[in-house]
């Protein structure tokens, strides 16, 4: 055995990379619930390629077969209502765990330096995760399939001079047709899960470089020498992390880290499989009701709402007045999580130690994200719109306060080292 | 900072609320009690089905040997007495009606009724069936209070007998008004108001199996997968705590 890892050590770096990357990996020892997501996400990104692999198989991507043979696996294949529950429930489950995932980088502000590329990697995965949930959501060709597309795509003919010609470019049709459902099938299932997997390579390779955060945002890394070697831990870390610096209060991701996520996985499972077995419409907000009809281009539904996920930057779209300024709005509202380290000007990263105004502008912005959300499902009523411009003003006032206070934040004393 | 918190959280309350008020059905729908181990309903909704509705309505996602097996109607006794247009067993649910033709008689095609349950739900079916009334201006002589202006006759007329619209006087905006309250039937029906009710909801009960036909058999595997993550996080934690003895 060891000469075969041997063999294989001198023609690939196989023990290396698994060293680096997990048997000496330092992660620190303080993580809490909140640094369950990234493992989780990843969990649920292997669950829908794999079941997507066998969704595949039998699948009939034509606008005369896809809504058949989505019943037809539902109904005539050896469990593939497990699969296709798997798969649409996995999609909630990936924007779910993505949010918290992002939402923990937020509160512990893991996008500062020297983790903006890290941030921006994220946001990319974040990016293509929204085009695929999209165009997945297309292929049942289910009535909300289709007049959700219809929707989605004709905000890209608000943009002036070449919006028609683009709308027309991304249907391939002037309606959404069976040549829609085609391209959002070859890019589903090969073009953006080749973009996803390659990003969330180089997100894991980012956060390697640059070593993980911590709830206390406090760093791991302590110049080289000192530290006595009695306060050092005990665990042996690959040299490549200890060659500049003295690492502390830290334990290798393996096997400490990944059978500690065992248990969070299995806490997940127990979410996750109750809506499979027993809620796979989650009362209409994973699978919406009028999806169980065919798509019929002559039969517009009498509420047309996008999926949950979407709908915090729904609520937002619809809160304005003007089309072209609301899609303004919306992908700003995306922009604005793009450049969040450089609006971010404090030197300290975690809410533990920063102001009050800080924990409170945080707590706002969550709260509107979840009622813009609520908002996006329900229909554009005068009192619910009223409030969704409310919330997408405090959505927004999140950043530009921060730029401004973040300056010359009043924050509290960060301690050297984790302590607890 | 507490004067925040108060405020976001009134904001939030007062949207709840408003929420609250936001949905509302033209008629309130009646729980329909659907029990999918009922396999006798099952049976007697498979029976009105396939007598009343798939003359108009397909069921072509739905095969009839998959029905009889879920069902626990005997293969030969199910051809003989539930399949009436000469497919196999193995054949799907579907009907000769042309889409064009129904368009044609009823000013719009008769939907497949195979997932209509997961598009409407079970209590609109239920309530639906139940809410045919005369009406002398509409083409077939009847309304329904759920689907106001619907194209489809009352099929079920023979079995409920002629029902007819009850109203009561409300004070709708500062004036009276009348109300739907229900519906009275006149009594020639071939069934009781009570075995009627039972009728509606044996077919709403069929139509909730051909909507989820797998529901049973994934709740059953439900259970075995919630036992066996249960001995998972056991052996989780377990494992967990016997590794974070070193790190201490």
């Amino acid at each position: 055995m060891n000469k075969l890892i041997a063999w294989f050590d001198e023609r690939i770096p196989m023990t290396k990379t698994w060293n680096i990357h997990l048997a000496q990996y330092p992660a620190p020892k303080n993580f809490n619930f909140w640094y369950i997501f990234g493992v989780l996400a990843t969990l649920v990104l292997v669950n829908q390629i794999l079941t997507g692999i066998w969704l595949t198989m039998n699948y009939v991507p034509s606008a005369e077969g896809a809504f058949a043979s989505v019943e037809f696996i539902m109904r005539d294949i050896e469990y593939g209502w497990l699969l296709r529950y798997m798969h649409s429930t996995g999609a909630s489950a990936f924007f779910v765990v993505v949010y918290l995932h992002m939402f923990r980088g937020m509160m512990y502000g893991s996008y500062q330096k020297p983790r903006e590329l890290l941030w921006v990697f994220g946001m990319l995965i974040f990016l293509v995760l929204m085009a695929e949930a999209f165009m997945g959501y297309l292929l049942p060709w289910g009535q909300m399939s289709y007049w959700g597309a219809q929707v989605i795509i004709s905000l890209f003919g608000a943009i002036p001079i070449i919006g028609d010609d683009l709308t027309l470019w991304i249907r391939g049709d002037y309606v959404i047709s069976g040549a829609t459902l085609n391209r959002f099938f070859a890019l589903h299932v090969i073009a953006l899960p080749l973009v996803l997997v390659i990003l969330v390579f180089l997100h894991i390779i980012a956060l390697h470089e640059v070593g993980s955060n911590n709830p206390e945002g406090v760093s791991i890394k302590k110049p080289k020498g000192s530290v006595p070697d009695s306060e050092k831990p005990k665990f042996t870390f690959h040299e490549r992390f200890t060659k500049k610096y003295d690492i502390v209060d830290a334990f290798p991701f393996f096997p400490y880290y990944i059978v500690k996520d065992l248990v969070g996985v299995a806490i997940f499972l127990f979410f996750f499989c109750y809506v499979i077995f027993f809620a796979p419409a989650m009362g209409g907000l994973f699978l919406e009701p009028p999806n169980f009809e065919a798509a019929n281009p002559l039969k517009t539904p009498a509420h047309i709402a996008p999926v949950w996920y979407f709908t915090p930057f729904y609520a937002i779209l619809r809160a304005v007045p003007d089309k072209l300024l609301g899609v303004i709005l919306m992908f700003g509202a995306i922009v604005a999580l793009f450049v969040l380290p450089w609006l971010d000007r404090g030197k300290v990263r975690s809410v533990r130690y920063r102001s009050a105004l800080h924990k409170v502008n945080l707590t706002v912005f969550a709260i509107s994200f979840i009622a813009l959300g609520y908002l996006g499902l329900k229909p554009a009523t005068e009192v619910y719109t009223m409030f969704a411009r409310i919330f997408t003003f405090l959505y927004f006032a999140f950043f530009v306060l921060l730029w401004f206070y973040s300056k010359n934040e009043n924050t509290k004393p960060v301690p050297e080292r984790i302590t607890k | 900072m507490k004067q925040l918190i108060k405020n976001t959280l009134l904001v939030a309350a007062s949207l709840w609320s408003v929420a609250s008020f936001a949905a509302d059905p033209t008629v309130p729908l009646d729980k329909a009690n659907v029990d999918l181990h009922d396999k006798a309903s099952l049976q007697r909704g498979a029976q009105l089905f396939m007598n009343y509705c798939l003359g108009c309505h397909s069921m072509q996602y739905q095969r009839y040997n998959r029905t009889f097996r879920d069902l626990e109607i005997p293969e030969e006794l199910g051809v003989e007495n539930l399949q009436f247009t000469g497919e196999k067993v193995g054949d799907l649910i579907t009907n000769a009606m042309a889409t064009e033709d129904a368009g044609n008689w009823f000013g719009t095609a008769a939907p497949d009724l195979t997932l209509v349950a997961r598009v409407r739900g079970a209590d609109w079916i239920y309530t639906y069936l139940r809410s045919f009334y005369v009406d002398e201006s509409r083409p077939f002589g009847v309304n329904n209070a759920v689907f106001p202006n619907v194209g489809m006759p009352h099929v079920l007329e023979e079995l409920q007998g002629i029902p007819r619209k009850t109203t009561e006087q409300r004070m709708i905006d500062g004036e009276m008004q009348d109300v739907y309250v229900g519906i009275k039937t006149d009594g020639s029906g071939m069934l009781t108001d009570a075995e009627y009710d039972q009728a509606a909801l044996d077919l709403t009960s069929f139509l909730v199996y051909t909507g989820e036909p797998m529901m049973l058999e994934q709740r059953r595997i439900g259970w075995y997968v919630f036992g066996f993550l249960l001995v998972f996080l056991v052996f989780a934690v377990l494992l967990k705590r016997e590794f974070f003895k070193d790190v201490k």
